[in-house]
């Protein structure tokens, strides 16, 4: 079999997962810092960017810590789900979520800051509700980039690997992502297949990462 | 404490981060500018009255409703208070048309009687037709009009405007005066407009207060602020020149006028409690109160201070004339009077020209010199000086 279709579905549902769960968390989070003047702020942020520099596998190992039997985040969800945490898709998307925060949060939060501070007045000063402005207007006007948040998400899910093999490990149709698979094939010399998975693989990646940033060029140069 | 319970009511103080000690009231159906140098406070204060910045404390009224009281922990958000919002940059939303914009504020009706009273709105200010454009698409002086509808279109217990004219060109500003001067007369509800530009001040308001360093200094229809300060400050901020110091020399027995001696000239003044003989003053007039005597016509007119002098620039303004008169004497002082281009013409004035002018003593504005801080100068200028 060249193309591991359970791979890959699974790659992509958890790529949606980890995108679906970050746009609310991303919003919030990212608006939040955006205009935020709380002293803690710089604290926050280096945080939440720490996934950006630590090696995949020292923050996989935490994780797996974390949702291990052992400790009272795993032992919780066993006991509330009756299933571990760690080695499954839920226990990978969470670490999915985790390690992609600062990649959806900090688009997001340049685009918040973007928004000039007259504006969000102005809407207060017109009485417009808090859902409101943040759907009739923060949310439009930092479009771009939420959406480059959730293209980057989506992409970056696809393509991680060292915090996926610690957390999931490599049990197929549960944890086994495309980018496993590929590390796999590669193991057992069989080229072809490894080829075939990283193409579309790059394929996938591309023309997520080209619609975000055509659809920020565009609202650009209607708003400049 | 409630003198007005319609209108708007509001005494705010606060030392940080902004100084601010105002006392502030508008009236329905007047328009009141707030005046200031950069820094003065104006648009903070203006700010406060919307709830975008909160005083330390104090206490805002607006319309019989409490929109904010420190002592009872009142802060209603800006949400709640019922406040048109003119701002500098006027922050449209960029991503909605212009009925759009205008549609947001409005609070009542369904969907399309929304957009109906919106579309009568930007007729109001003269942009039929124009509601399907964005923002970007429209000039400065149409985006202004987007804002004020939008403001307007709340129907708001207050319309704040906030330097409204700074973003748009000098023509289109002309324009716009005589427009929003004609849209603000049909309105009764309190209406104030920060401004640093006395012209526009003077052209759209009935009253107008004077700030400096978040201070409330003088507040009176815009000709009593400026022909009638009451302190140098005020006289400085309204942009005269003529502030000069003396010293008092004597009292007239029979006028009770005080007698200056300004530079060697005897400068007559009316009376002003709490100043002696021998006190150093300070002495204001305004330009416009300065008089040129026509050479041989008589000079004894009581209560009047004849002074000569040799022009040393002579400046066009306009229907105007700007004239700085050098007097002689130890030192040498320079005099700041206008001069209709009529007089200019008739009567030959000319750079290095000899002249005469009058002042009358009831014009001439004396205040004792103090070194003290802004605060007991502020106080002791308005207690002794009647107004």
């Amino acid at each position: 079999m060249i193309l591991d279709w359970t791979a890959l579905s699974l790659s992509l549902r958890l790529a949606f997962w980890t995108m679906l769960i970050l746009f609310p968390v991303g919003i919030l989070l990212g608006r939040r810092l955006a205009w935020s003047r709380l002293p803690g702020k710089s604290g926050v942020e280096a945080l939440l960017a720490l996934p950006l520099v630590l090696p995949p596998t020292v923050l996989g190992y935490y994780l797996l810590v974390a949702m291990g039997g052992q400790s009272s985040l795993g032992s919780l969800y066993a006991r509330l789900m009756g299933r571990p945490l760690a080695f499954t898709f839920e226990g990978l998307l969470v670490a999915s979520v985790i390690f992609n925060l600062p990649f959806a949060i900090q688009p997001m939060q340049r685009a918040f800051e973007g928004i000039p501070e007259e504006v969000r007045e102005a809407a207060a000063c017109c009485g417009l509700s808090r859902w409101r402005t943040l759907w009739r207007i923060e949310v439009p006007l930092a479009w771009p980039g939420i959406l480059s948040g959730l293209a980057i998400t989506f992409a970056h899910t696809l393509g991680e690997f060292g915090v996926v093999l610690m957390v999931g490990g490599n049990i197929p149709g549960e944890t086994k992502t495309m980018a496993i698979a590929i590390y796999d094939q590669v193991q057992g010399l069989n080229n072809a297949a490894a080829g075939v998975m990283s193409l579309v693989l790059l394929v996938i990646s591309l023309a997520a990462i080209g619609l975000s940033y055509a659809a920020t060029t565009r609202r650009k140069g209607r708003h400049a | 404490m409630l003198e007005q319970p319609e209108g708007l009511w509001m005494q705010v103080s606060q030392s940080l981060p902004i100084p601010l000690e105002a006392t502030l009231t508008c009236a329905p159906g007047e328009v009141l500018a707030l005046v200031g140098p950069s820094g003065s406070g104006k648009s903070t204060l203006l700010r406060t009255i919307a709830g975008l910045v909160k005083p330390a404390s104090g206490m805002i009224r607006c319309q019989g409703g409490v929109w904010f009281d420190s002592d009872q922990r009142i802060d209603l958000t800006p949400r709640a208070r019922r406040v048109g919002f003119v701002f500098q940059n006027y922050g449209l939303f960029p991503h909605l048309t212009a009925l759009e914009n205008v549609v947001e504020a409005i609070d009542r009706g369904g969907p399309s009687e929304r957009r109906r009273e919106a579309g009568r709105w930007l007729e109001r200010v003269h942009l039929q037709g124009l509601g399907a454009r964005e923002p970007h698409q429209m000039s400065g002086g149409q985006q202004q009009r987007v804002a004020m509808a939008r403001a307007l279109a709340r129907n708001p217990d207050i319309l704040l405007m906030d330097e409204p004219f700074s973003a748009v060109d000098r023509v289109t500003r002309e324009k716009l005066y005589l427009e929003l001067a004609d849209l603000l007369k049909g309105l009764s509800i309190p209406m104030i407009l920060v401004t640093h530009d006395l012209d526009e001040a003077t052209m759209l308001a009935s009253r107008m207060v004077l700030l400096s360093k978040g201070r409330t200094l003088q507040s009176g229809t815009p000709d009593e602020v400026m022909l009638q300060p009451n302190s140098t400050e005020v006289a400085r901020l309204t942009g005269n020149r003529n502030i000069f110091s003396a010293v008092i020399r004597d009292l007239d027995p029979e006028s009770g006028e005080l007698i200056l001696n300004w530079g060697g000239d005897s400068i007559r003044a009316e009376p002003v409690d709490g100043l002696e003989i021998g006190q150093e003053v300070s002495w204001v007039i305004s330009p416009g109160d300065v008089s040129y005597r026509h050479p041989g016509t008589p000079e004894d007119r009581p209560a009047h201070t004849y002074l000569g002098g040799r022009i040393s620039t002579l400046v066009r303004h306009g229907e105007t004339a700007r004239v700085l008169l050098t007097l002689e004497g130890e030192p040498e002082r320079i005099l700041l009077f206008s001069a209709s281009r009529q007089m200019v013409q008739r009567s030959g004035l000319v750079t290095g020209g000899e002249v005469r002018i009058a002042l009358p003593s009831h014009k001439i504005r004396v205040f004792p010199l103090l070194e003290e801080p802004h605060e007991q100068r502020h106080h002791l200028a308005r207690s002794r000086i009647g107004i």
